[in-house]
């Protein structure tokens, strides 16, 4: 089925809202953007690809026709209204990792501090990276001002892994201020993320 | 005007960025303000400037947006002296500020020197929040983005007082390396940024991600021929650093050592997310390096 959208004569950001609008209706299928400039052309281009669309784009008299193909298996694009990160030189790693404490795995704490640094200095090093991160309970030590592998963090977060914290947790923790990678999120969003792909509980 | 006192005159005004008419009074003082503090100075009076479609909005709509900008100009330990309004279909809003400064402490942009830091006093991502505002998508970002821009520069300009600046300018319209590509090209020098230690804004990643990125950070990112990046920063941080800003924060290029100790205080004054994102290697024609 095909979906077309003329977001001609629209400024941005009309031509993403009327896009996000005609994926939000389907649930597999086709949708045609069409525009006529470059910056809709390329936040289109953007938006589809944050929400797992295949996206191929052609130009004819003037104006671009962003073909975006929607498959059922792909989650909605409407999440709590929040399109994954997934930048353009991000490879396509598509599993979670929830991280329930600030160390990795039980026993001496000492030992699963050093472990956790050691697991995510090895996460940087990888060449195929999650999709995203979920911090919970303890876990959101990880990703405040003084955390042992905030570093480490923030270089997947620039690399276009979703990093997000529990708020009810950072709360508890008397630390939201102190949040120094990522963004807050809540259960809602971290149940939609654990449904969308393989998850590694650590 | 004598030995130790020079005046300070700026004038900027804009359309509204968000709905409510209180905080867009608001927004609108604080970028005012900025001027006067991102040139080490102190404001001391203002003027209103309005444009404002007389019978079409409701009175009322004006009197929360003067109200917005009063108390902005209060915080700023100013005074409102008196100001202008015209018939005008489309609202707009904005201060003539003026203020004073030292002579001899007069900030400028182009005294950055090889071996400075760079410091950024607040968090990126106004321009592509705004967006998102309209697309009426990532709350919890567009909320943190609004405090952001209501935020003024003060507790920033009076901490840095205290330290010997070589050079400021603050972060507006043509985005974090628009603004800095000022500074570099004036100080004849280079700059080397570090993408992984820049402020965000909540969301503003998501948001770039998700092609909510305004017209004018493509077009910053056009007229930048001077810029080059390392292949490891995400197309969504490239976005970041061309975003507009609107009543951005203040950057500051100093010895790295006084660097070091004003980025304790600005954190210790409540500026949390104050961050030293890169530094002045060398001396050069303007050109930055963002890895």
């Amino acid at each position: 089925m095909f979906t077309n959208v003329d977001a001609r004569g629209l400024s941005c950001p009309q031509p993403v809202i009327a896009t996000k609008k005609a994926l939000d209706s389907i649930t597999d299928g086709v949708v045609v953007t069409i525009v006529d400039n470059e910056v809709s052309k390329e936040n289109v281009i953007k938006f589809a690809t944050a929400n797992q669309c295949d996206v191929s784009c052609e130009q004819r008299n003037g104006a671009f026709y962003i073909r975006i193909a929607k498959s059922g298996s792909a989650e909605p694009s409407s999440t709590n209204n929040q399109p994954l990160v997934k930048s353009g030189n991000a490879p396509s790693g598509k599993v979670v990792y929830f991280i329930n404490q600030d160390v990795l795995g039980q026993g001496s704490m000492d030992l699963g501090a050093v472990l956790m640094k050691s697991f995510f200095y090895t996460l940087t090093e990888m060449e195929d990276y999650p999709r995203s991160i979920l911090f919970v309970n303890s876990g959101v030590y990880l990703t405040v001002e003084g955390s042992p592998v905030l570093e480490l963090i923030k270089k997947l977060a620039a690399r276009g892994v979703t990093i997000l914290s529990c708020g009810t947790c950072l709360d508890y923790y008397k630390i939201k201020e102190k949040l120094a990678v990522g963004s807050v999120t809540n259960m809602y969003t971290i149940v939609g993320e654990m449904n969308s792909g393989p998850v590694v509980t650590l | 005007m004598n030995d130790t006192t020079a005046l300070i005159q700026t004038v900027d005004f804009f359309t509204p960025i968000v709905d409510d008419p209180y905080l867009f009074g608001q927004i609108a003082a604080a970028n005012s303000l900025s001027d006067v503090y991102a040139m080490g100075g102190v404001p001391l009076t203002a003027m209103n400037i309005v444009g404002f479609p007389i019978g079409v909005l409701d009175k009322e709509v004006l009197l929360a947006i003067l109200q917005g900008g009063q108390n902005k100009v209060n915080e700023a330990g100013a005074l409102i002296v008196g100001g202008h309004t015209i018939d005008d279909p489309e609202p707009k809003y904005g201060l003539s500020v003026t203020g004073t400064v030292h002579p001899d402490r007069v900030l400028t942009n182009a005294g950055a020197k090889p071996g400075d830091c760079l410091i950024l006093t607040k968090p990126l991502g106004t321009g592509i929040l705004a967006t998102a505002a309209r697309a009426e998508m990532f709350p919890d970002g567009v909320r943190a983005a609004m405090a952001s821009m209501a935020m003024l520069n003060r507790l920033a300009a009076e901490t840095a007082a205290q330290f010997s600046i070589h050079a400021c300018t603050d972060i507006t319209g043509f985005g974090l390396l628009g603004h800095l590509y000022e500074m570099t090209a004036a100080s004849r020098v280079r700059a080397e940024i570090d993408s992984q230690s820049l402020p965000l804004l909540p969301d503003a990643l998501s948001a770039a991600a998700s092609g909510l990125v305004p017209v004018g950070a493509y077009t910053n990112r056009s007229y930048l021929k001077q810029v080059s990046f390392s292949p490891d920063v995400s197309e969504a941080l490239r976005d970041i650093v061309f975003d507009p800003q609107t009543s951005g924060g203040l950057l500051y290029s100093l010895a790295e050592q006084e660097a070091v100790k004003l980025l304790t205080s600005l954190r210790a004054a409540g500026l949390k997310q104050s961050a030293i994102i890169g530094k002045i290697p060398e001396e050069g024609t303007g050109e930055i390096y963002v890895y």
